[in-house]
């Protein structure tokens, strides 16, 4: 029988023996040596019945297939536009895969979407060299205007988003913004000053205790609050 | 002549007292504040982050780059000349060779993991307190890493073999000296820095070596802690 | 080219806010640590808001300039770490680290706060260098600010090593320390469309126009001053961000009071 010697949301650290015994099963952020289950990563545990997983709560994003995020144009060519991921690899959005209007060769690019722009997009394709292809083709792939773009915790965000999107909308109906979360760690929010600073405050709020239990109910409490002092301030 | 008491009152086997803190610089993607007595070590880690120029990137994995600075304001005598030095610039390789085996970098080929280790404070042991902050800032910026690395400086003075040389301990003059940094993987016991300045004779090597072990196990247990109480709330 | 931030910024100062909140002139909490290191002759160590810098002084014994036989100098270096900053690289100093040490140093000499005639110890032959560096620890926006309040602050906390048969003995402090006359504060101003703001943060700093840093004594003098920033700015606008500037400087100054 192994001997598991950490609980669910403990914090484990690289080197950190967290079971032992053959079996259980190391998951990701933790590897095995020997009969040891040992931390990988800086990160919090969580036991999915024989594995032992660690949720990271840090580290730059990586490109996934299928992800959507938000990038900024960097870089327009003749074929095609440059984005920079908020990552250490760009990505590469080729004409066929702007826009669903028909575009001639040799036609001025910026037109579509210009140094600067800052575009949602998903992620067609990442080579093993991690060169990244994206479309603009897709539902709620669109290019922003206005709002304001905010960095958190690529790893934050499934926090951020909630169950099928339950923590997001939390945030949207208290705050009335439109919110847009990349998957990338950059998260897009337009309204009005006061309820773009909530909405951002709120967002930080997750970011630092996503890793603490309750934190549906600490963030539904906290919108009301803030909302009920906006009304008196007002 | 013998040395009969450590010239501050602390066993021969006791480090000076260690502080550590996470994330003290919000900018860093992870980064670490280490103080072992005066000497005050802060990390920045940056990355996984682009490379240029081209011809450094490696297809295979990203690269790790380490670079020591002490600040000009640092040293207890005259004034450090800005710049990087030759001995900065060998602390900064072998800081690098001590950090990269426990690290695990193929995930992010052809980038760099950039790690900055500047002292507002030194007095003896910097390297290794610079060692000690890398780790942890490495833990924190989200890095792959089999473990930790913790170091310290063992030796002897006169005829003990003593852990966490000071200042006026790497400079006695009444007897000799071996100045010995130890890095080590501390759950696996394995060496990643060794360097020694002074005499000292194989055995009393191989009896210091097993008491740097002890301390860098004991030092592991200081960085554990830190960067779990950063997540405390 | 898009620049989406700035226009936002705009937008906000419709409401007399800013991006996180705080109003036009408002500063970032801001806290000063004196004898922030032990090992430097006098230290301080500067927050304003996650912007976090240390200046450290050591001084030196050396021969006078031949143009001022009875006085001694001061030195000001800028490090802009790269441990500070995604943005800063190793190696010599950027211009951008020239000019903001050349600025703090300037706030600082033309203000006569320190009499030069006092750092000397030999005329003709010995005078005191104070050499203060400022390094930055955490870049969050207004290092100019941050490095001016820390060099003064580590002025003011400054005590000299004891000097005996012409060595130095940095091991040994006495309790002289240096006489400031005044405490010269720098305010930088910032301009983004027709508004001005102070402290600008990270994201801040990306859209402006232009930048007045602005030097003042506690009577309001001004003794140094400069203007950065890619636009021009109109003889209005040079007296309002002035005027700021005096006007925050006597705040600030009470924090290293």
């Amino acid at each position: 029988m192994s001997k598991i010697n950490v609980k669910n949301k403990d914090i484990a650290v690289p080197g950190e023996v967290l079971a032992v015994g053959m079996e259980s099963f190391p998951g990701i952020g933790t590897y095995r040596e020997g009969e040891n289950i040992v931390a990988s990563r800086l990160g919090l545990v969580q036991l999915d019945g024989r594995t032992i997983k660690l949720i990271l709560l840090s580290g730059r994003y990586i490109p996934k297939r299928g992800d959507t995020i938000i990038c900024k144009v960097i870089n327009v060519g003749f074929s095609g536009w440059r984005l920079e991921t908020n990552g250490p690899y760009s990505a590469m959005l080729s004409m066929k895969d702007a826009t669903s209007q028909f575009i001639a060769r040799g036609a001025d690019l910026t037109q579509f979407y210009d140094l600067g722009d800052q575009i949602v997009c998903s992620i067609t394709n990442v080579t093993s060299q991690k060169l990244v292809d994206v479309t603009m083709k897709g539902p709620g792939l669109r290019k922003l205007s206005g709002g304001r773009i905010i960095e958190v915790s690529s790893n934050k965000v499934p926090r951020i988003i909630g169950k099928q999107g339950s923590m997001v909308s939390m945030i949207k109906d208290a705050t009335k913004c439109n919110i847009t979360v990349g998957q990338n760690g950059l998260v897009w929010i337009d309204g009005s000053p006061e309820d773009e600073l909530l909405a951002i405050t709120t967002i930080r709020k997750i970011e630092e205790e996503s890793h603490l239990s309750g934190l549906t109910d600490k963030i539904k409490e906290f919108l009301d609050k803030n909302k009920k002092t906006q009304k008196t301030d007002k | 002549m013998a040395y009969k008491e450590r010239l501050n009152g602390r066993k021969f086997d006791e480090t000076r007292k260690i502080e550590a803190k996470a994330g003290v610089i919000p900018r860093a993607d992870g980064s670490a504040m280490f103080k072992i007595g005066n000497t005050w070590a802060y990390a920045a880690v940056y990355g996984p982050r682009n490379l240029h120029p081209k011809f450094l990137q490696d297809p295979s994995k990203g690269i790790l780059r380490c670079n020591y600075n002490m600040m000009p304001f640092s040293s207890s005598g005259d004034r450090v000349r800005p710049g990087s030095s030759r001995r900065s610039k060998e602390i900064s390789l072998v800081t690098e060779k001590a950090l990269l085996p426990i690290l695990d970098l193929s995930e992010y080929p052809n980038s760099v993991v950039d790690v900055f280790i500047e002292f507002p404070q030194t007095e003896a042991g910097s390297r290794c307190a610079g060692i000690c902050a890398a780790a942890m800032a490495l833990a924190d910026a989200g890095l792959a890493m089999k473990d930790l690395v913790a170091a310290v400086s063992v030796g002897r003075v006169d005829d003990k073999l003593v852990v966490d040389l000071d200042y006026n301990e790497e400079s006695y003059e009444e007897g000799p000296v071996a100045d010995i940094p130890i890095a080590m993987s501390p759950n696996y016991g394995k060496v990643t820095l060794l360097q020694m300045d002074g005499l000292i004779s194989k055995e009393q090597l191989k009896k210091v070596i097993e008491m740097g072990k002890k301390a860098c196990k004991d030092i592991y247990e200081v960085q554990k802690k830190a960067l779990k109480d950063r997540y405390k709330i | 080219m898009n620049n989406q931030i700035r226009t936002h910024i705009i937008k906000l100062f419709n409401s007399d806010r800013r991006l996180d909140g705080r109003k036009l002139t408002e500063y970032r909490k801001v806290d000063v640590q004196l004898n922030a290191t032990s090992t430097a002759e006098g230290s301080a160590r500067v927050k304003i808001g996650e912007t976090d810098v240390i200046a450290g002084i050591k001084t030196e014994v050396m021969e006078p300039y031949p143009d001022s036989p009875s006085e001694g100098s001061i030195m000001v270096g800028v490090e802009l770490l790269p441990l500070s900053s995604p943005d800063f690289e190793s190696g010599p100093p950027s211009a951008r680290a020239v000019e903001l040490a050349r600025i703090v140093d300037r706030g600082i000499r033309e203000s006569k706060c320190l009499d030069f005639k006092s750092l000397c110890i030999k005329e003709g032959e010995k005078i005191w260098m104070v050499i203060i560096d400022v390094c930055i620890i955490n870049d969050a926006g207004n290092l100019f600010d941050a490095a001016a309040l820390a060099a003064i602050a580590a002025l003011k906390s400054m005590r000299f090593p004891e000097y005996k048969d012409d060595k130095i003995d940095y091991k040994k402090k006495t309790d002289k320390g240096l006489e400031l006359k005044d405490l010269p504060i720098e305010v930088t101003v910032i301009k983004i469309g027709d508004k001005f703001i102070v402290d600008a943060d990270s994201e801040e700093e990306k859209a402006i126009d232009a930048r007045l840093t602005v030097a003042s004594l506690s009577d309001g003098t001004l003794c140094a001053m400069q203007k950065g920033g890619d636009f021009p700015l109109t003889d209005e606008d040079i007296c309002k961000m002035v005027e700021i500037g005096i006007e925050k400087a006597k705040e600030l100054r009470k924090l290293v009071k």
